[in-house]
């Protein structure tokens, strides 16, 4: 009898955490937030051939179903404020990955007077890619790094959260 | 087509004293326009047949602390007739105000509110002279020789220990 005869009578076992994150990770929303070059390779890292979907990531339009912030560009000090309110409007759990030097600590323009130097001085970030621009390769690697930290949470025996 | 000698002697025929006389050579020869009258010179080299210069292709500011002026610099072009032309005209540091010329060009509207943001020139007479690339609430105006970044813009710090900071 092959394997796929008896799957419907085929019981798994798992942790409760392990298979919640499972398909948590398994489905990560990113929302487009392309805020300079960076974007054209968050574009292609989204687009056929480096193709995130295959890691059921798909990119959405408002931050209000998304799971994670990808800041993939220059950070200016007027936008600074704007992604912390986006980033407010994210429901729980959410994720920030600060793609490319600029996003990292300022890049090239750190001394600029209108820039932030850096996305974590606002909010917090989880995965930092490096690069000016990162290829899409190195974009998808972070990715698969956040997928593994979200298989990794134990969010069902956390503290709980004071509001 | 005329060239910038020939542009400046039409300017000058019809404003007399309030063009000055042209400075350099070549497509960066200029020509000091007395501010108050920029609007109306500029209304009169986008109609006049012999200047049309259709074009604003660019408006920028300079800052010239020692000698306590604002400088802002009209770039012009004429499609119809493939010339150059190039106004400036200053205004005191202090309490810098030019008149706008989005009324002649509407496309001066969005530099004139950079030149505002970034050298706090005001433009009387601007529809929305509103800061562009700054924040609403910034302080100062950055392209400024003596502007100094504040430490921190609503708790964000504005520097970060790098190797590139001395
Ligand atoms: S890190 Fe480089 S490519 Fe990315 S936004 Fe900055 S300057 Fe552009």
């Amino acid at each position: 009898m092959s394997l796929l005869n008896t799957a419907p009578e085929m019981a798994i076992t798992t942790r409760v955490d392990d298979l919640l994150n499972w398909t948590r990770k398994s489905s990560v929303w990113y929302m487009m937030f392309g805020l300079a070059c960076c974007a054209i390779e968050m574009m292609q890292t989204g687009g056929p051939r480096a193709d995130l979907e295959r890691f059921g990531m798909a990119p959405r339009a408002t931050p209000r179903v998304s799971d994670v912030l990808i800041v993939s560009g220059t950070l200016t000090l007027k936008m600074a404020l704007r992604t912390k309110v986006l980033y407010d409007q994210m429901p729980a759990p959410k994720y920030v990955v600060s793609m490319g030097s600029c996003a990292n600590c300022g890049g090239l323009f750190q001394l600029a007077y209108s820039v932030c130097d850096g996305v974590d001085k606002v909010i917090p970030v989880d995965v930092y890619v490096p690069g000016c621009p990162p290829r899409p390769e190195a974009l998808t690697e972070g990715l698969v790094k956040l997928q593994a930290k979200i298989q990794r949470e134990r969010w069902l025996v956390r503290a709980p959260e004071t509001a | 087509m005329l060239d910038a000698a020939g542009v400046h002697a039409r300017l000058r025929d019809r404003f007399g004293e309030a063009i000055g006389p042209l400075t350099g050579s070549g497509r960066d020869a200029w020509q000091r326009v007395d501010a108050a009258q920029i609007a109306l010179v500029c209304r009169f080299a986008k109609d006049d047949p012999a200047l049309a210069f259709d074009c604003l292709s660019c408006l920028s500011g300079v800052d010239w602390p020692k000698r306590e002026v604002i400088e802002v610099v009209y770039h012009l072009y004429s499609y119809r007739l493939r010339h150059w032309g190039v106004l400036k005209v200053e205004t005191p540091r202090d309490a810098p105000g030019v008149p706008t010329v989005s009324g002649v060009w509407p496309a001066a509207e969005w530099p004139e509110r950079e030149v505002f943001d970034l050298f706090g020139v005001v433009f009387d007479g601007h529809p929305d002279l509103r800061r562009l690339l700054m924040p609403e609430d910034w302080p100062g105006h950055p392209l400024r020789k003596d502007f100094v970044e504040p430490e921190e813009y609503h708790g964000i710090s504005t520097s970060r220990a790098s190797l590139l900071r001395p």
